[in-house]
């Protein structure tokens, strides 16, 4: 047993592993044991391993397993969706997962599949990551030839681009074929998913950590973790650190030791803000640092965990720069299918970017405001991407009014600074 | 030009191997550019008859997704991150230097069709910012110097 | 099941589970809103109908309504991200009004001043688009689109049309066709009504382009098939500007096909026949009547000439089928085209629905969805969910078999997408009846017969489009076995054969040349290119034994041509008349413009100038006493209702409100009035728009409950009970040759269909087909000239694998038959 179950037996180079030398480390022994019990019984294990899911929702993994329908009221295909996409900015964590440890991937989604009764796994993995899409692609051949499949398919499907395609109902639409617009929940994956059968949707990180609770238990698994919320996290800091990196820890370790692993704030070395989860997450601040990082603390604090992938600022780095290049981004990746988000987003994206550079005027700052007030409630969009969007958007502007002041007519008063 | 035989079996199979048309549309992409570098508005009625779809039916689908390049690229395509953490650690420098070196901005090719530069965030290279994604393998590059940057470009075909 | 919530401060009582915003609208509470539309539900893309349910900001449209549910549309905080939507809406907006020609009756305009964004605060610059021509009816103007998504769910969801899509993300988003080019579906046409801003326009309206209220709006039945919808057209300064739909729950709903909304321009045509219009002496004559005239029209002729020596313009056969299918009316429940939409299992035999009844097509492709509502439903999904109930539904299908002999444009739907040489149709209709009474027969008539008699509401649909009476019996035989579930709907091949039909038992143009050979005389001719409705070979022997030809029509055509006096009446969109469609309704229509003296109804050239519709309508139902509830088609005529209740308000160009008398129009109970209070009755009624909403996206005003009937009733009055009696008929053997198969357009099915020149450029060339073995067989290659019956075919041979071998596809072919085929010299 280790406290690093995720990580643990990755290679420094990130290679993978044969499927050999992959069995020499235990490999496959929790999804072997896994089969010999029944569906329900790891759905329970999992539960009592309070597993939140890792894509950025912390949504409990087995309450999502549970509503999928028993197979007999709905007999036909059904679906289990390994979600690699990961292109929320500041997040490379899942990479790294497929990359270096297919095999466990595999596992996780062996497992999972059977919990939900899918017929199919289907892993979608953002183009970007040919390794990862090389080495899962070869790892499942292996898997397959040794038999572990028995009857499953599974199979990887490299997507073609656009952020949205990671939101679950615009990715089971990509699998479709089709343009990647999110659809109404609900109904929910489960009771209507791709093909409008019964599918679930898990994240990579939470797919690989499932044969360690299996392996090991559910109590073992809580244990790894400061809080609440079981297990380890896969945690990465990015920005302005000196030594950037993904550290697996406990969950609810705090951002405090997090930088501090990452070799300590770089530029001043002085922490101005953070985002916790990736680009989607609120600015925290220095007042923040000790709280322990898992989904509810981070809610509380007023941010997400998200990706757990934290965006790091020192006090000569512009957060009004940085969100400029968030709203940018989201602006892009829009899907078009809602008004707010495809004609907000671009507006907002332009104020600050007239911010940075010094065109922006009143009127430009009160309609960001206006922007952020509007949209930052949830349901204001069709789906969660203005949302998140919003949220460093909505924190900038609640904790720099001064800078953000500062910016009007002038531009960016930290141009050239750090 | 028509499909090469090579391609229009390729399609007829994932086609077969899908079962439905339309699920098979993104995969048809992919594999035209596969072999193309990029799918070409003659390509698109050509593709969708080999599938059974309306050219409106593919394209609506080609045109939705960035990486679906519906103009020619160059040999080596950078996606160079202008993400966050990119941003924080030198991206624009990295981004002027390229632009001036190759005499092109975003989504241009320069003229002796060596390299395409496009902008993409995040490239999830964070831990490697600034970092870039670059050629057929889609390696990821960083943290990218002035320096690194010169052998990466050297190195492209 | 009923649940009780509070709207604005009012209780009301809805149906546990509907969406908020219908709750809202059917409530008489305008919640703004863009991407809902009454017959393509919710899809929440808009984010317009944001409403306060309890303390929370919800999309009304998404929402479903439940006990205790406390709403309120004008919350501020509401209210405010309203604004904001419309702020955003009208980011990339050009705000070109002034050009465009929704200006005045858009919805866009409605809901931007409804919301109250009169400042503009962005100042970067717009996105702008590429326009598409997209052919020849409508216009394309991008930078106008908001992105509601509705055009491409009507086309593509609703319509089935794969020709035009979404394309690019984010703000450059577009809609479209993959290049240039006219939009592919018969019922592209509502994409200028869809759209609630003015991406799509009528380009006919465009090109004569006048102000929505600048525009008298007359109510009229469309007279290009046998559904009838109801239309509004829009006249300025005497001419035709605009058709638009007109609702009616039981037939059109909110759409038209392309053919209604734009038939009526053969109004304008500039094939109009002109000249003098004066009756000679027609004592003695023989009268034709026509299937494309109205009711009063042929009655007026029938009483000239006298019953005796009225025959109908169309074959025999084509009036013994037309009298067999009304009297079938009789026997078994019609279907409305609601009633298609709603049915549960169908059953096609031989009829090129899209072609011959396009509006019956489109509800057709709907009903064939039930089987995916009704697993959603299982699911929990809300029917209401458009978008979801599509996933949800798995891509289920009703069972739904079209047994024709010709690949058919519902194919996509279809469960059994069956091919049968035309005589070979009702055979296999008689197998499916056969199964129904128990009998063993082939396995998919068996399949077929199962589905059926499943159903709680099965269908069974045939009717003239061969020409044959084999797939008509075959139907009502099937419809019996079914019993009174079962409904039967049987299309006639014009807007006025069952009027015709409904004139007492009438011989074709076969007996009339009989009785020409036995007491020469003169012809008169009603609204009518023979050559249209009947082999060339017999129309001639009616000009060779006619003693002079005597052609009423508003057209000039080859039968007009070959006239020796052509007299010049009014279009059918001119003059008031009314129509009987396929399932026995009665529906009264009205002239768009003042009827010219030298070109009046019909009717009235031939009852007498001194007679107003009234005075006709009372002679026709003391002659035909059955027909007497035509009368009440369209509320009651006299006494006259008060002008001020007239559907048509406009300024003229002269500025002049007419004050004092207005003109007024004898044939209808509408003024051309300045005053234009709603009409009370739905039959006049041609504007749902009130203060604040001006744009027909404001339709489900008027209707009782969304996508229900009109509120006051839908109009027409049930014609069945007044259908002939006609007795079962056989077809005879088809002969020897080749076997002659129509080939039907859904852009035009006769010489005033072509007339209209927004259609005539939309219509493809006649074709002649044939099988590429019968094609070798006798040694015609592609592109061949050929005589068909000694006449030049109307265009080169193609080879078309489609058709069945032994038959040739002929365009403008009325009814199968033997046809002589050789190559020409
Ligand atoms: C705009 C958007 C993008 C998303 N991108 C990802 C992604 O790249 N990877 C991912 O696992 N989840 C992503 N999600 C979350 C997924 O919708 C889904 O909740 C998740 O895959 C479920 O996995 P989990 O239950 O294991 O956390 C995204 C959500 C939104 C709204
Ligand atoms: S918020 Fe709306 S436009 Fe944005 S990605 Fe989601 S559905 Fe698409
Ligand atoms: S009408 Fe409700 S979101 Fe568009």
């Amino acid at each position: 047993m280790t406290d690093l179950p995720l990580t643990g037996r990755a290679r420094p180079d990130r290679t993978p592993h044969s499927l050999a030398e992959w069995r020499a480390l235990g490999g496959y022994d929790a999804v072997e044991r896994a089969f010999t019990i029944p569906p329900a019984q790891v759905l329970d294990a999992v539960d009592a391993a309070a597993l939140n899911g890792r894509g950025g929702a912390g949504f409990p993994a087995a309450r999502k397993w549970r509503f999928m329908p028993a197979p007999e009221t709905s007999p036909g295909p059904r679906y289990l969706i390994v979600n690699g996409d990961e292109m929320e900015p500041g997040a490379f964590k899942d990479r790294f997962l497929l990359e270096a440890l297919p095999h466990q991937v595999i596992e996780g989604a062996l497992i999972a599949a059977h919990a939900t009764h899918a017929t199919e796994i289907i892993v979608l993995i953002r183009d970007d990551y040919r390794a990862a899409i090389a080495g899962l692609t070869r790892a499942i051949a292996e898997a397959q030839a040794a038999g572990y499949l028995n009857a499953m398919t599974m199979r990887v499907h490299p997507s073609a681009g656009r952020y949205i395609v990671g939101e679950e109902t615009a990715l089971i639409a990509a699998l479709e074929g089709g343009r990647a617009m999110p659809r109404k929940r609900p109904p929910f994956p489960a009771q209507s998913g791709l093909w409008g059968r019964p599918t679930t949707v898990n994240n990579v990180e939470t797919i690989s950590l499932i044969p360690h609770i299996l392996a090991n238990g559910a109590q073992w698994f809580r244990a790894l973790s400061h809080t609440e919320e079981g297990g380890t996290k896969l945690y990465g800091v990015s920005g302005r650190v000196r030594a950037p990196g993904l550290f697996e820890a406990a969950m609810g370790t705090t951002a405090r030791e997090l930088i501090d692993r990452a070799g300590g704030v770089s530029g001043s070395g002085r922490l101005l803000c953070f985002q916790p989860g990736g680009g989607a997450s609120a600015f925290l601040g220095p007042e923040h640092l000790d709280v322990p990082m898992d989904f509810g603390h981070m809610a509380k604090a007023g941010a997400m965990l998200g990706t757990g992938t934290l965006i790091v600022l020192d006090d000569t780095a512009c957060p009004v720069e940085v969100t400029a290049r968030h709203m940018a981004f989201y602006a892009r990746e829009s899907c078009g299918w809602c008004v707010p988000c495809r004609e907000g987003l671009p507006w907002a994206a332009r104020i600050l970017r007239a911010l940075e550079d010094g065109s922006a005027q009143p009127e430009d700052l009160a309609a960001l405001r206006d922007i952020a007030a509007e949209a930052s409630p949830r349901g204001r969009s069709f789906c969660d991407l203005m949302g998140g969007a919003m949220a460093p958007l909505a924190s900038l502007l609640a904790r720099f009014p001064d800078l953000i002041d500062a910016h009007l007519h002038r531009g960016c008063p930290l141009k050239g600074a750090g | 030009m028509t499909l090469p035989p090579v391609l229009q079996a390729q399609l007829r199979d994932l086609v077969a191997h899908e079962g439905n048309p339309r699920a098979a549309m993104l995969e048809s992409l992919r594999l035209v550019q596969a072999a193309e570098g990029w799918v070409s508005d003659d390509r698109i009625p050509q593709i969708a008859a080999e599938l059974g779809v309306t050219p409106a039916e593919l394209d609506a689908t080609a045109s939705f997704y960035s990486l679906i390049f519906r103009r020619p690229v160059g040999r080596t395509v950078i996606l160079l991150c202008d993400g966050a953490s990119c941003g924080l650690n030198g991206a624009d420098a990295i981004r002027d230097a390229l632009m001036s070196r190759l005499g092109i901005g975003y989504g241009q090719t320069t003229p002796d069709g060596r390299f395409t530069l496009i902008n993409s965030a995040c490239v999830g290279g964070c831990d490697r910012a600034p970092a870039a994604v670059i050629g057929p393998d889609r390696t990821l590059v960083g943290p990218l110097t002035a320096d690194t940057l010169n052998a990466v470009l050297e190195e492209a075909p | 099941m009923s649940v009780k919530l509070t709207l604005n401060g009012r209780e009301i009582t809805v149906e546990d589970g509907r969406d908020l915003l219908s709750v809202a609208l059917e409530a008489g509470v305008d919640v703004p809103h863009f991407c809902w539309h009454g017959a393509l539900g919710s899809v929440g893309a808009c984010r317009k109908c944001a409403v306060k349910v309890g303390d929370k900001v919800e999309m009304a449209c998404m929402t479903p309504a439940s006990e205790g549910m406390v709403v309120e549309t004008e919350d501020p905080e509401a209210a405010r991200f309203r604004a904001q939507v419309t702020e955003w809406l009208m980011l990339n907006h050009p705000h070109d009004c002034a050009v465009c020609e929704e200006g005045g009756a858009c919805h866009l305009q409605d809901m931007v001043v409804a919301t109250g964004h009169h400042k503009r605060r962005a100042t970067g610059p717009k996105r702008t688009h590429r326009n598409q021509d997209l052919g020849p009816l409508l216009t394309h103007e991008m930078n106008r689109c908001i992105g509601c998504w509705r055009c491409l769910r009507f086309y593509r969801d609703h319509a089935g049309g794969r020709d035009f899509d979404a394309f690019g993300a984010h703000d450059r988003l577009w809609f479209g066709r993959h290049e240039d080019g006219p939009l592919d579906s018969p019922f592209a046409g509502n994409l200028a009504e869809v759209c609630p801003t003015g991406v799509f326009a009528d380009k006919a309206w465009s090109k004569v382009y006048a102000r929505p209220w600048d525009m008298t709006a007359t109510p009229a039945i469309c007279t290009h098939c046998s559904v009838g919808c109801n239309l509004t057209l829009n006249e300025r300064s005497g001419t035709l500007r605009r058709v638009q739909n007109r609702y009616h729950g039981a037939i059109n709903g909110f759409f038209l096909c392309d053919r209604g909304r734009w038939g009526p321009w053969s109004a304008d045509a500039p094939t109009r026949l002109t000249g003098p219009s004066t009756l000679p002496d027609l004592t003695g004559a023989i009268g034709l009547g026509s299937p494309r005239a109205s009711l009063e029209s042929n009655w007026a002729l029938r009483r000239r000439v006298g019953a005796d020596h009225f025959f109908a313009g169309i074959t025999d056969s084509e009036a013994a089928l037309t009298a067999r299918m009304a009297s079938l009316l009789k026997a078994h429940p019609t279907a409305s085209i609601a009633d298609i939409a709603a049915a549960d299992a169908i059953l096609v035999l031989g009829e090129d629905l899209t072609a011959t009844a396009p509006r019956a097509a489109l509800a057709l492709r709907q009903a064939a969805r039930g089987a995916e509502r009704d697993l959603a439903c299982q699911k929990g999904v809300a029917l209401w969910l458009d978008q979801a109930v599509r996933v949800a539904g798995e891509g289920r299908r009703s069972p739904i078999a079209l047994v024709t002999p010709l690949p058919h444009a519902l194919d996509d739907v279809a469960t059994w997408p069956l091919r049968r040489p035309p005589h070979a149709i009702a055979a296999f209709a008689r197998l499916i009846a056969a199964a129904l009474r128990g009998a063993a027969t082939d396995p998919e008539a068996a399949a077929i017969a199962q589905a059926l008699a499943a159903a709680k509401a099965p269908l069974i649909v045939s009717g003239a489009s061969l020409g044959l009476a084999g797939p008509v019996e075959a139907a009502a035989e099937i419809a019996t076995a079914l019993g009174p579930k079962a409904r039967l709907a049987l299309f006639p091949p014009e807007a006025g054969s069952f009027g015709l039909s409904l004139l007492g038992p009438v011989g074709g143009l076969e007996a009339a040349v009989a009785r020409l050979d036995r007491s020469p005389g003169a012809v008169i001719v009603l609204e009518n290119d023979l050559f249209h409705r009947a082999d060339p070979a017999l129309v001639e022997q009616v000009f060779e034994k006619a003693t002079s030809v005597i052609v009423l029509d508003h057209l000039a055509t080859e039968t007009t041509a070959a006239a020796t006096l052509a007299i010049p009446v009014a279009a059918p969109a001119e003059a008031a008349g009314t129509w009987i469609n396929h399932e026995g309704r009665a529906q009264r229509s009205f002239g768009f413009r003042p009827p010219r003296p030298e070109a009046p109804a019909a009717w009235r050239l031939l009852a007498g100038e001194e007679t107003d519709l009234d005075a006709l309508l009372t002679c026709l139902t003391g002659d035909l006493p059955a027909l007497a509830p035509i009368a009440l088609a369209a509320g009651p005529a006299t006494p006259r209702a008060h002008p001020r209740q007239s559907g048509r308000t406009a300024q003229d160009r002269a500025g002049r409100v007419p004050e004092g008398q207005p003109r007024t129009d004898p044939d209808s109970p509408l003024n051309w009035s300045m005053e234009g209070a709603r009409a009370a009755d739905p039959a006049l009624a041609t504007w749902t728009d009130r203060p604040g909403l001006h744009s027909v996206s404001a339709a489900y005003a008027a209707q009782q409950w969304i996508g229900g009937p009109l509120k006051g009733g839908d109009p027409g009055v049930s014609l069945r009970e007044a259908a002939p009696d006609a007795g079962p008929m056989t077809d005879p053997a088809p002969g020897d040759g080749l076997i002659g198969l129509p080939l039907h357009s859904p852009f035009a099915a006769h010489e005033a269909d072509t007339a209209s020149p927004p259609l005539a450029a939309r219509t493809p060339g006649p074709r002649v087909a044939l099988h590429p073995d019968d094609a070798a067989r006798l040694g015609l290659a592609e592109g061949a000239r050929l005589l068909i019956d000694g006449r030049p075919a109307p265009a080169p041979l193609t080879l078309d694998a489609a058709i069945s071998p032994g038959h040739i596809g002929l365009t403008g072919l009325r009814a199968v038959r033997a046809v002589k085929v050789k190559a020409a010299p």
